[in-house]
């Protein structure tokens, strides 16, 4: 149990006749394992099918069952979707952090808890709300054993109730949330989620001060995690190898792919797959295989985390050095080591930049939405055949994991591009090729697939030296030669890589520079700095590594660049330190956060007031 | 083609290929190693199957047999990867494209040490691969080094003597799936081809362990795998025959113990018995006859185990028949209505 005091009386803030519309957040506290994500889900559905922006982030123990859990949902008018500090609504369910969870609220907030945990006793400040689960579920759940799952979808109704969330809305989310196919669940939970509403109805006429009233900025709009979001843009890149190890938080991201690809990846006529899904025996086997089907001529990838990284980082070297396509996904998560598995952060940038012994640099795409992890993901195979080189899709378990509200994903426009590789016709023309050979100035050679029915075809692909013609090689000026090529070949991919996006304030002194899910903290925080504190600050998103003129540009017209990192060591910050001159660094400051939760906006406007000396 | 077609009288095989497309570079390795043969038989067969070399893919890991690609089949896509995980990248690249005829050669540092892991899953999941291991107990590119494969109490040039027990990969292909397993000897020229040849012919895993002697590091009085230790305990099981398919099956039937195999391709193997009670379809035998004669201090070679009906895993993964990597975009890219039907669902 926590150690914390309990706080000194006080009373309850007085009531405002206008109660908040569209602008809070509800926590809710279970266990893990006891079904709450769907209920969860299913009341973030409700508020978004009422046309409020909404998010929904899950902080989930390393478990299966029995650890606490905690959901967050967030509405917000202005279209916020990042998390938020602060918790206007409390669901208890869990007697294990129940005490803590109701220390931590802000004066004035909601607590809809499970009676027997007598939390009243707790606070004087808050808004208490009991309700007896246990005997409500009874008459709705004759099947003692389902009762423990059913439960929550009570706190559903009293939410609903109390928000005026309308009943009909959150029907449909949960008939959606349990599909034709468990039409009984569905029935069995609406029971639950009924009474729960006619509990609050009759027990609670004082009522809360937030309520949800209908919008309409969610038309058209879609509900998607990152990794599913990855996944389909996968699907639709023409991917045809994949392999993989488990890791969290990486694994939907290939469990939904293998979900798509089953549906809509097999040859209507033959049945036959058109793609090959492999799980393999570690991560050293999946980027193996990876590089093989890459080399082979196939749209390959895998999936990992940090740990994967790691082993991944001799493969990674050779993919490089051999000049091998592969998409690589870094889904990222608290390291050092194994860390904290279920939560998020940006720990793997560095590393990934440079990954592997020798001279090694690797191109790197930051998503920050599912939108661009659908059209990044395709990006990323594009790249990966054009420079024929490892490419490193870098997300987070914010993105990857969490349900976002998105817009609806654009049919790709462009036919795939397979970059430069020549077949026995091009060879009858040109007679041979040198595989190593820079014949277009931009660093990439022409390459070939095993198979070419062609006497010129072959070369051997090599991790030792190798010269323009791919022979084994260990004279000096071969090696230099071919590593010379190989930095110019980065330095061409500056001119290729997406754009960042780049948003400047007029008269602002001070700019952000951050990448993937700080976005959302950091566009909330421009508003909040401006609102709160009449500070403009600019801002540029990085969308992929390595950097661009556009970084440079911005950093020389502000004052003072601060740096967004989701690490301790300002990871990003260190990927400049290695390309940027004095002048330009001199420019830098640091806004670090790596508690393992989403960045809030709250704290980097914080950091920022303190950082200025506001 | 034109290029490589040559007019008679030269040689040629039964595509019309001479040797010389079948050849590689100059070897580097040292003279006498058995690798050396090895790379020879493998010319050979290919030359004499008459397999089309631009259908090949040659990998291996690292060490000394994980040179010798580049020293066969110059005409054929090789790529010479990491250490141990050579199993990783060809599955990757049959995966790719099926129709590749895929030749793996490492050594027993690779396959029995740092790579034993890739090797079992390889064995467990039987790619169409053929496996060669190039296995003289020795590192050799790192200047004679125990490896896991070499046996206990047999001594290093220094004369420290092996403490620890041999894996027998063998053993462990017979063990977890591998679908055909041989042990043969770089100086067997006869037997080693046979059975290079049945790899070449089976569709599934084949793993060949080849005693090949290093010359160098290994092959001294008190190694187990040298030339002279080999000529007086290898322990033959059969004679080996292999009948192409482009070949006429009825002549030179031998007499006696002889009994065929037939492979996918209408090619047969035949083999006849030599003295032991041995079947080829049997694993349990064959794991038993390996016992024994470790036992007995031989070294068994010939065929161990031949299944010609277990699926592979291109067969398991139910893969499209053209490759992979040559399909259009039609076939790779869903239409739009695919995405609408998915956005629907995700509203």
């Amino acid at each position: 149990m926590s150690t914390l005091e309990v706080s000194p009386a006080e009373s309850l803030p007085e009531q405002s006749s206008h109660p908040v519309v569209n602008d809070f957040s509800i926590q809710v506290a279970t266990v893990n394992g006891s079904g709450s994500q769907t209920a969860n889900t299913v009341l973030m559905r409700s508020i978004f099918q009422m046309g409020v922006p909404v998010s929904g982030k899950n902080m989930f123990p390393s478990n299966i069952a029995g650890l606490p859990t905690w959901f967050t949902i967030r509405a917000s008018k202005k279209g916020y979707i990042g998390r938020r500090k602060e918790i206007d609504i409390l669901v208890a369910m869990n007697p294990e952090t129940a005490r803590e969870d109701v220390l931590k609220l802000d004066r004035g907030a909601v607590v809809i808890y499970d009676e027997p945990l007598k939390l009243n006793e707790l606070r004087s400040d808050l808004h208490f709300f009991p309700v007896p689960f246990d005997k409500l579920v009874v008459p709705v759940c004759p099947e003692a054993k389902l009762r423990k799952l059913v439960r929550n979808m009570i706190y559903d109704g009293v939410v609903a109730q109390l928000l005026s969330i309308e009943m009909d809305e959150v029907h449909k989310a949960l008939v959606k949330q349990f599909g034709k196919k468990k039409a009984k669940a569905a029935e069995l939970n609406w029971g639950a989620c009924k009474a729960g509403h006619e509990y609050a109805q009759k027990n609670f006429p004082q009522g809360v001060p937030y309520r949800v009233e209908r919008m309409n900025a969610t038309a058209g709009k879609i509900i998607i995690d990152g990794n599913a979001a990855c996944a389909l843009g996968c699907m639709f890149a023409g991917v045809t190898v994949v392999t993989w190890y488990p890791i969290t938080p990486s694994s939907s991201l290939v469990e939904s792919l293998i979900g798509y690809m089953r549906r809509f990846r097999h040859d209507p006529e033959t049945g036959k797959a058109t793609y090959a899904i492999v799980q393999a025996e570690d991560e050293l086997a999946s980027i193996g295989m990876a590089i093989g089907g890459g080399w082979a001529g196939a749209r390959s990838m895998t999936a990992t985390a940090g740990p994967g990284i790691s082993l991944m980082s001799e493969f990674i070297g050779l993919g490089y050095y051999a000049e091998i396509p592969v998409v690589v996904f870094d889904v990222e998560r608290v390291g050092p080591s194994t860390g904290l598995p279920t939560r998020t952060q940006q720990g793997d940038v560095l590393t990934t930049a440079i990954l592997s012994h020798g001279d090694t640099k690797h191109p790197m795409l930051f998503p920050c939405s599912p939108e661009e992890c659908f059209t990044m993901a395709q990006e990323a195979f594009d790249f990966a055949e054009k420079f024929q080189t490892p490419v490193f899709v870098m997300t987070d378990l914010d993105l990857g994991m969490n349900n976002w509200m998105a817009d609806a994903f654009p049919y790709p426009e462009k036919p795939i591009a397979r970059g430069k590789v020549l077949d026995a016709e091009d060879l009858n023309r040109l007679g041979g090729f040198a595989r190593y050979k820079d014949v277009d100035g931009d660093g990439v050679g022409y390459r070939t697939l095993p198979g070419t029915n062609h006497p010129a075809a072959s070369y051997f692909t090599r991790g030792s030296g190798h010269n323009e013609k791919a022979g084994y090689t260990e004279r000096e000026d071969d090696y230099i030669h071919n590593m010379d090529r190989l930095a110019h070949k980065f330095e061409v991919m500056r001119q290729h890589i997406p754009e960042p996006v780049v948003t400047i304030a007029p008269n602002a002194k001070i700019g952000f520079v951050a990448f993937g899910t700080s976005d959302y903290a950091v566009r909330e925080s421009c508003d909040q700095l401006r609102e709160e504190y009449g500070i403009e600050a600019s801002y540029l998103r990085l969308k992929g590594y390595p950097f661009t003129q556009h970084l440079r540009d911005f950093i020389a017209r502000h004052d003072r660049v601060y740096v967004v990192d989701q690490n301790r060591d300002a990871q990003l910050l260190g990927l400049m330190r290695l390309d940027f001159e004095v002048e330009l660094l001199a420019k830098l400051r640091s806004l670090r956060y790596y508690g393992g939760l989403p960045l809030d906006a709250r704290t980097v406007t914080d950091e920022i007031i303190r950082q200025e000396g506001k | 083609m034109s290029t490589t077609m040559t007019p008679p009288p030269k040689k040629v095989n039964h595509i019309g290929l001479e040797v010389l497309p079948y050849k590689g570079s100059k070897t580097t390795l040292c003279a006498g190693c058995g690798h050396n043969s090895i790379s020879e038989r493998i010319v050979e067969c290919f030359y004499d199957l008459g397999v089309n070399p631009y259908t090949v893919a040659k990998f291996s890991g690292i060490g000394c047999s994980s040179k010798s690609p580049a020293y066969f089949l110059g005409l054929s896509h090789g790529f010479n990867g990491v250490h141990g995980r050579m199993p990783a990248i060809a599955t990757g690249a049959i995966l790719a494209n099926r129709t590749l005829l895929g030749l793996g050669v490492t050594g027993d540092g690779d396959t029995a040490s740092i790579g034993i892991g890739q090797f079992m899953h390889l064995v467990r999941r039987n790619i169409p691969l053929i496996y060669v291991i190039e296995n003289n107990g020795v590192y050799g590119l790192t200047k004679g080094q125990f490896s896991a494969t070499a046996d206990l109490g047999s001594t290093l040039k220094t004369g420290l003597a092996n403490d620890l027990p041999p894996f027998d990969c063998c053993a462990l292909a017979l063990k977890w799936g591998a679908t055909f397993v041989a042990r043969s000897f770089s100086g067997d020229k006869r037997q080693l081809q046979a059975i290079m040849k049945t790899a070449i012919a089976h569709k599934g895993l084949s793993v060949i362990d080849v005693i090949s002697p290093c010359v160098t590091f290994n092959d001294h009085v008190g190694s187990t795998k040298s030339y002279s230790y080999m000529k007086d305990h290898e322990e033959a099981l059969q004679e080996l025959d292999f009948v192409p398919f482009f070949e006429d099956i009825s002549v030179e039937i031998p007499e006696g113990e002889v009994s065929d195999v037939r492979m996918h391709d209408g090619s047969h193997l035949r083999i006849r018995k030599l003295g032991r009670d041995f079947d080829v379809n049997d694993r349990f035998k064959a794991l038993q006859a390996l016992e024994e004669s470790e036992s007995k201090g031989e070294v068994l070679t010939g065929v161990l185990y031949l299944n010609t009906e277990k699926p592979t895993f291109t067969d398991l993964l139910n893969l499209s028949d053209d490759p992979l990597t040559t399909l259009p975009e039609s076939k790779v890219r869903p239409p739009k209505s695919v995405l609408d039907t998915v956005m629907e669902e995700l509203r």
